[in-house]
């Protein structure tokens, strides 16, 4: 949990809803897995007071990329920065994701701003020479902005919207079926979406399949001290409450209770 | 020669080599990356129940303008796994160990107190009798100067070790409340928990906070917690720790110079995981450029005409 300024080398818009912010990384020391985050000062200012916490979109030898949704206050703050300035940031911090490399293919199932934590991981199965099969859904197409990145991966990427009216639960569960039909899966790894955790969770179960859930929460400090961010997981002693920040945010799909 | 600066501050039987401690609630054993713990004044966990709690539901922090609002609602692991546990663990600095309690009833903190109080590694309690957060409204022992004496006579009957009492700001006259503190045996007074408080997101009309309202910390509430620091410096002559709002040694001074003996630092650490060891720092180069070399010529030392 070190606090790190790092060069931020471009943050640029890249959609009507999105930002894409790359930041020098090559002065942090400790490994960064897929599934992380980075607690980070949106602004230079101290406005916003609270740090907010990011998944990691692409990691790669001596940068790193984030993607971010334009949501609220504090992502506003952030489209201001630019490259040369520092990014303040605490991390990595959390559990990330774990893949065994013995695995044929993967499925990913990530909704909304998930698609990009789900990113990195395609990106880790790559090279691990694991498969993925990947469904992405939003809003819009305008915000499948990682699409094209994971079909450069070589994953065979489901493209589901609001606006093709493709994106119902329904729909969803027959494309997954469908895949599962065609292809030996060996894990199920979800973000983004409550409804699709769920169905995913349902699939896993069903199929006898592990899978893993990226949470997301709303943090105070990330350092597992104030308890803000926690959810409930099933444990063989009854559901114990963890935190997000610390003991995840990555958690077995089979254990999480979600509400 | 240098003349060496003495941090040094005694709260009773309370020896704190530097007036820094975590506030509860916002310090746990993970920080230690971040921090050497042996650097503080005192280690504070966060408040401990007697059995197992689940906190409140989320979501239990929410951002306001230069501050935020709380309401974790003491997710406890009870008092079993503490003395087990969380003791043990932070036993091992050198900093004394400052246990925070959190009970139900007057006879519960003085069950609690006997217990944790009399553990050889505790060196005082904090009874926080003002946590906004788990009563309906609010509502807090603290709130009740009757209530505040009686229960801190109750916990002084079955300890020997120094008793702080954690006053809450949501009261019309604090220096009643610290005048009752004092009556029941109190050895110091935290000033303050936080302050109740509320907000709405307009887009949904729904409150940001899962339990409606929670306990406000962050630089927004400092100026409240000094005048408060200042009111109970006038009327008791009980060592003060201040509490809210502190991000840098500025505001640690400002609290200091107008009457606490020590400060706690809470919101801070979630921003600057670095903030408490900094703060020092801070303070330290204030009394080399002021040409004090004793902190406690700086405790209470505001310029009134």
């Amino acid at each position: 949990m070190k606090q790190h300024f790092m060069p931020i080398i471009s943050n640029q818009q890249v959609s009507s809803r999105y930002w894409h912010m790359v930041v020098d990384s090559s002065r942090l020391t400790s490994p960064i897995e897929p599934g992380q985050f980075f607690h980070i000062r949106c602004s230079q200012g101290s406005f916003p007071f609270l740090r907010r916490p990011f998944s990691i979109y692409r990691i790669n030898e001596s940068t790193i990329e984030f993607l971010y949704l334009v949501k609220g206050e504090g992502t506003q703050e952030m489209t201001h920065l630019q490259a040369g300035e520092m990014l303040d940031v605490v991390g990595p911090l959390g559990v990330g994701f774990s893949l065994d490399k013995s695995a044929d293919t993967i499925l990913l199932v990530a909704r909304g701003v998930g698609i990009a934590t789900l990113a990195a991981l395609a990106q880790e199965a790559v090279e691990k020479n694991v498969k993925c099969a990947a469904i992405l859904s939003a809003r819009s197409k305008d915000d499948l902005l990682a699409a094209d990145l994971l079909q450069g991966f070589g994953a065979e990427v489901y493209k589901v919207t609001e606006e093709d009216g493709t994106s119902d639960v329904a729909n969803v569960e027959e494309i997954i079926r469908g895949i599962l039909k065609r292809n030996k899966i060996d894990g199920i790894y979800t973000c983004g979406s409550r409804r699709l955790s769920r169905l995913s969770q349902n699939i896993a179960n069903e199929y006898h399949i592990p899978g893993e859930i990226a949470l997301e929460e709303h943090m105070g400090c990330a350092m597992g001290a104030c308890f803000a961010c926690v959810c409930d997981v099933k444990e063989d002693t009854g559901v114990k409450s963890v935190r997000v920040c610390l003991e995840g945010p990555v958690f077995s799909l089979e254990k999480v209770v979600l509400g | 020669m240098i003349a060496q600066l003495n941090t040094e501050i005694v709260i009773g039987s309370l020896k704190l080599k530097n007036p820094i401690m975590p506030a509860s609630g916002a310090f746990g054993p993970e920080m230690k990356d971040a921090i050497d713990f042996n650097e503080l004044g005192a280690l504070v966990p966060k408040s401990i129940t007697r059995l197992p709690q689940p906190g409140n539901r989320t979501p239990r922090v929410c951002e306001t303008t230069a501050g935020m609002i709380n309401s974790i609602g003491i997710q406890s692991k009870g008092l079993d796994y503490y003395m087990k546990y969380t003791i043990p663990e932070f036993a091992a600095y050198s900093a004394p160990l400052i246990s925070s309690i959190s009970a139900d009833s007057v006879d519960e903190f003085a069950e609690m107190s006997e217990v944790i109080g009399n553990h050889p590694d505790v060196d005082a309690l904090e009874l926080n009798i003002s946590c906004p957060n788990l009563k309906g409204n609010g509502e807090a022992f603290g709130m009740n100067a009757e209530v505040t004496e009686s229960l801190i006579q109750a916990v002084k009957n079955v300890t020997d070790v120094p008793l702080i009492a954690k006053l809450t700001p949501n009261v019309t006259s604090i220096q009643d409340i610290a005048l009752a503190a004092e009556a029941g045996g109190a050895t110091a007074l935290n000033v303050a928990n936080t302050l109740l408080a509320m907000a709405i997101d307009t887009e949904s009309r729904r409150p940001l906070i899962g339990n409606i309202m929670g306990g406000f910390s962050g630089p927004a509430v400092k100026p409240v917690i000094v005048r408060m620091i200042y009111q109970v410096s006038q009327v008791t002559n009980l060592p003060i720790i201040g509490c809210g709002g502190i991000m840098n040694g500025k505001d640690a001074l400002e609290m200091i110079i107008a009457g606490a003996s020590a400060v706690q630092v809470g919101t801070a650490s979630f921003i600057y995981p670095t903030a408490m060891p900094d703060i020092l720092e801070e303070i330290k180069d204030y009394m080399k450029r002021h040409a004090i070399y004793d902190i406690n010529e700086l405790v209470g030392s505001i310029q009134v005409d």
